[in-house]
């Protein structure tokens, strides 16, 4: 087994009084498409903006450790964080209609990228903001490269945004929920060209989303966070086909199915997003909850697919 | 063991249950926590009482009356008799130098203008004017915004082709230059306009001149507002079930832009009452015998070197008064629409 | 983006038409007001008020009027104020000019730097004292009427520390730049940072607050994970955005000052710009003057409008389309 790219352990991070992210701990490989699922709020695009170091909330406690190639990022300097920023971990948002500066062009953005981290020419670092527009399959990107972000359809910006992301080649690429803003047959042509990419680059890939089917689709590894906390943790056959955790049941019974017996009507998990002041965060909602679960559980399992429930092996039969 | 926890409701869910309360209400909760603002209204208060009272201090504590000229007038300080207005003992001697500051509340505390007037009881009926006409101009300013800003965005089409044209030339105006012109042509024949009548002199004759000309900086915004709301759901809703425009109009578009007017209420009441001064100042506005805080600091132009206090404390009420109301109206525009913008005035 | 300026500008046209005839109507229309009466100047004598009807065309009808004071502004360029015997308007107001755009260009470079300087400081420091002062002027700026500060900094100048701090302050009054660019500056030093100080609060004051938005902007975040420094961030991507309505107001303001809005500032320092001669034509109400110089605002605030949508453009490259 290879070393880990990215280890974080026992992160958290907290805003005055509200625990975003409760120890968290998760692994990276070279080169692996870890997919971290949850509902909105429950800390996972807050704990990747902690890996990169972006959170900027006055009075935000960020603790725990992010070994990112033998080094602490959280230990690192503004300067140290910005070279890595960009170059080694780069980042998509969500929105890519918000996500570029107005004013200036695609290419411009990009060329201000590579220059930022290399030292080439403004007509080098075009040069290769072209190719990398190209391969990204945005049409005549020769053209394209002085277009500005609002002449761009949304899914030709997330292309531009993924474009700039690989610019510098980096070995970690987190994407936040990078399809849910574009509409479908975009969805799928976006996840198609970061599955290419992944092959063509290398890079690692952490991939947030709230969307069990994106994960189904590109991920090696799946991480189920709730509340701030990891619920279920293994590879993406484990958690699809023998789910442990309650929430992950949840997530993954509210999925239309396309074969098989039709549910009548699409199961929902019932009361909405929100950790439990104690205990596991998910107690106030799961239809097991019981006893045991005043207290948190720890993350725990065999052979690499752990969960965090108190629930008895042989109630979890389904 | 397996005594499942059943807990009430989620914790979530109970919090989205209570009842909410009014958009006002909470508006003013958060206006309440805004120490600045709230320092500024209280403020705002004192000056508006102080000018309410200014006969009771004329009468009861001056003794003076300050729209007639003493030429004669006595007073007495430290015991001593002395005349309000002294011959001036610069240059050729021909000019008067009022009573300075006695800091004696019932002889003359910020001393004499030039024509013996007390300094002191001018400013607080200067005050109830330029309030007056600040306030009254914003007001009026602010409904016939809205009223042409809801029309021009309801409608859309030649109404607000006509409208908007209409915006953008007294726009390009510059704010002074346009009433000036204004108060020109009318200030000597006052206006008859079909059946409004406004003598010349009247106070009323300012305030539609200042109300006039910020019409646009008002009703653009809200016609801008306006547009928006057309294209939401709720209205389309309200089209569909029948209403009649004017019902429409009333009941679905006006509760959701009288948050952006209340916002404007208190920053144009300043801007009004700085425009005010502006125009006393250059002798358009207010005219004598009454006084503002504007002709006060013009009445003192004159004895700028000899008696500084008359412009300066004329000024500083100005210049308090419209700040406060600037800190108040950020900080109602803070509770209600963080997004409302104001074009700055000269 | 030229088909742009020519529409830009072709509605400028429309819009003076527009102001020329709104200012015609206010001052020959206006009912129960004797335009003949008004212009000739109080106590006029019948000859003249005859002379005044003459000239103006009041026996015809209204459009006839409106073109023959066109006529008397543009082509021929002979109105005449009657009030002061005589004198042509439009050579007074083209005296005037250099004055105002002396004083109002001298300001404006020094309100956009100081805006600028003390917006981006208060921006980018929010939370330390830097942020609350610049506030404060900001409130100062648009509450204090600049014409009493110009009152105050002539008491302090030229009266109460004239002999010890200030005695190489010249006296009030203006000086053209023919005549030695240190006396020009030197006289306009004051007029200029008085009417700089509240416009560098109001700006900065804006400033701050467009530049909080951008900061918190999702661009401003996709930024931060390409590794660019802080100070790039902040100056190549957040202020930049936050210039453009920034740059869209100071049009706004400057072509209204040099239009007449600085009249105010103008009185109070003495200084023989277009604002003091319209101040000097209400004093003794000599009405072809005010219309002369309002005219001539007019001009100059369509113009700094029409400039300013054509810059916002360049600036902003979605409106390029609109």
């Amino acid at each position: 087994m290879p070393e880990p790219l990215l280890e974080v352990s026992d992160l958290r991070i907290r805003f005055g009084g509200f625990t975003a992210v409760d120890g968290l701990s998760f692994s990276v490989r070279p080169g692996e498409v870890l997919g971290v699922v949850g509902e909105s709020g429950s800390g996972k695009s807050v704990s990747m903006l902690g890996v990169l170091g972006l959170i900027r909330t006055p009075g935000a406690e960020i603790s725990g450790s992010v070994v990112f190639r033998g080094r602490d990022l959280l230990t690192l300097k503004n300067a140290e964080m910005r070279a890595i920023r960009g170059r080694e971990i780069a980042m998509i948002f969500q929105d890519p209609m918000t996500a570029l500066t107005p004013v200036y062009t695609i290419g411009w953005q990009i060329a201000e990228q590579i220059r930022a981290h290399e030292k080439v020419s403004k007509r080098a670092a075009r040069d290769r903001a072209i190719t990398l527009l190209g391969e990204v399959g945005i049409p005549a990107p020769e053209q394209r490269v002085d277009a500005y972000p609002h002449e761009f359809s949304g899914g030709m910006r997330q292309r531009a945004v993924i474009a700039m992301a690989l610019s510098c080649n980096p070995a970690l690429l987190i994407a936040d929920e990078p399809t849910t803003a574009l509409d479908v047959t975009t969805q799928a042509q976006i996840l198609d060209l970061m599955r290419r990419l992944r092959t063509e680059y290398g890079s690692a890939v952490v991939m947030i989303t709230h969307d069990m089917g994106v994960v189904s689709e590109i991920a090696d590894e799946v991480l189920v966070m709730y509340g701030g906390r990891a619920v279920e943790r293994g590879t993406r056959r484990e958690v699809f086909h023998g789910p442990r955790h309650p929430y992950t049941w949840g997530l993954l019974d509210s999925v239309p199915r396309v074969r098989g017996a039709r549910a009548r009507r699409l199961p929902t998990i019932p009361g909405t997003p929100g950790a439990a002041e104690r205990g596991c965060p998910f107690a106030d909602r799961c239809v097991h909850s019981f006893a045991a679960c005043v207290e948190v559980p720890p993350l725990t399992g065999e052979s690499g697919h752990l969960d965090a429930c108190w629930l008895p092996e042989e109630e979890r039969m389904r | 063991m397996t005594t499942a926890v059943k807990g009430s409701a989620p914790r979530a869910a109970r919090q989205a249950v209570r009842p909410s309360a009014g958009p006002w209400r909470r508006a003013l909760g958060r206006l309440r926590r805004n120490r600045p603002a709230m320092i500024a209204g209280v403020g705002l208060l004192l000056i508006v009482l102080a000018c309410v009272l200014a006969p009771v201090y004329a009468n009861l504590v001056a003794h003076t009356d300050p729209f007639t000229s003493g030429a004669s007038a006595t007073t007495i300080v430290n015991g001593q008799q002395v005349p309000v207005l002294a011959q001036s003992t610069e240059g050729l001697g021909l000019g008067v130098t009022p009573i300075g500051p006695t800091w004696d509340p019932g002889h003359y505390l910020l001393g004499a203008d030039n024509q013996g007037r007390d300094v002191m009881a001018r400013l607080l009926y200067g005050g109830r004017n330029s309030l007056l006409i600040g306030l009254s101009s914003a007001v009026l300013c602010c409904t016939l915004a809205t009223v042409l800003g809801v029309l021009a965005g309801y409608f859309g089409g030649w109404i607000d082709a006509v409208l908007s044209r209409f915006f953008d030339v007294i726009w390009a105006f510059p704010v002074y230059l346009l009433a000036i012109c204004l108060s020109v042509v009318l200030l000597t024949s006052g206006l008859h306009l079909g059946p409004i009548h406004i003598d010349a002199g009247s106070l009323a004759l300012p305030v539609v001149i200042i109300a006039l000309i910020y019409v646009p900086y008002v009703a653009r915004p809200l016609r801008g507002q306006v547009m928006a709301l057309r294209n939401k759901e709720f209205l389309h809703a309200a089209v569909g079930l029948g209403a009649s425009d004017l019902r429409v109009m009333r009941r679905e578009v006006l509760p959701n832009v009288l948050p952006t007017v209340v916002v404007f209420l208190p920053l144009m009441t300043a801007l009004n009452m700085l425009t005010e001064s502006a125009l006393s100042f250059l002798s358009v506005g207010v005219q004598s015998p009454d006084a503002s805080w504007g002709t006060i600091i013009n009445d003192g132009l004159a004895l700028l070197y000899t008696r500084p206090v008359i412009t300066i404390a004329a000024g500083l009420c100005v210049g308090l008064t419209a700040v406060a109301l600037n800190v108040l109206g950020d900080g109602v525009r803070d509770a209600l629409d963080p997004n409302a913008r104001l074009r700055g005035g000269a | 983006m030229v088909g742009y300026i020519l529409r830009r500008f072709g509605a400028a046209v429309l819009v003076l038409f527009a102001i020329s005839v709104l200012v015609f109507l206010i001052f020959f229309a206006t009912p129960g007001v004797d335009p003949a009466a008004r212009i000739a100047g109080k106590n006029a004598d019948p000859a003249t008020l005859a002379q005044v009807r003459a000239s103006f065309g009041f026996d015809r009808p209204l459009p006839v009027q409106y073109a023959m004071m066109m006529k008397h502004l543009f082509v021929s360029h002979d109105l005449t104020s009657f009030v002061n015997r005589g004198t042509l308007v439009i050579p007074q107001i083209i005296d005037a000019v250099p004055v105002t755009l002396s004083l109002v260009v001298g300001a404006a470079v020094i309100w956009m730097v100081l805006g600028v300087a003390m917006g981006t400081l208060a921006g980018a420091m929010r939370g330390t004292v830097v942020d609350p002062l610049v506030m404060l002027l900001g409130v100062f700026g648009v509450s204090l009427p600049v014409y009493w500060l110009g009152e105050v900094v002539n008491l302090i100048t030229q009266k109460e520390l004239h002999d010890s701090v200030f005695s190489w302050v010249p006296p009030l009054g203006y000086v053209p730049i023919s005549q030695g660019v240190g006396q020009w500056a030197l006289h306009l030093l004051f007029p200029w940072l008085t009417l700089a100080l509240l416009y560098a609060g109001i700006y900065a004051r804006l400033l701050r607050g467009e530049l909080i938005n951008a900061l918190n902007e999702d661009y401003v975040r996709t930024a931060r994970a390409k590794g660019l420094s802080e100070r790039r961030i902040l100056i190549k991507h957040a202020l930049r955005c936050s210039l453009i309505p920034i740059v869209s107001l100071f049009g706004l303001d400057f072509g209204a000052l040099v239009g007449g809005a600085a009249l105010l500032t103008e009185v109070v320092f003495g200084l023989p710009g277009v604002g003091k001669l319209t101040y000097q034509a209400l004093q003794n109400l000599d009405l072809p003057v005010i219309m002369g110089t309002v005219l001539y605002a007019a001009f100059f605030v369509v113009l700094a409008n029409a400039v300013v949508d054509v810059l916002y453009a360049r600036l902003d490259p979605r409106v390029r389309r609109a």
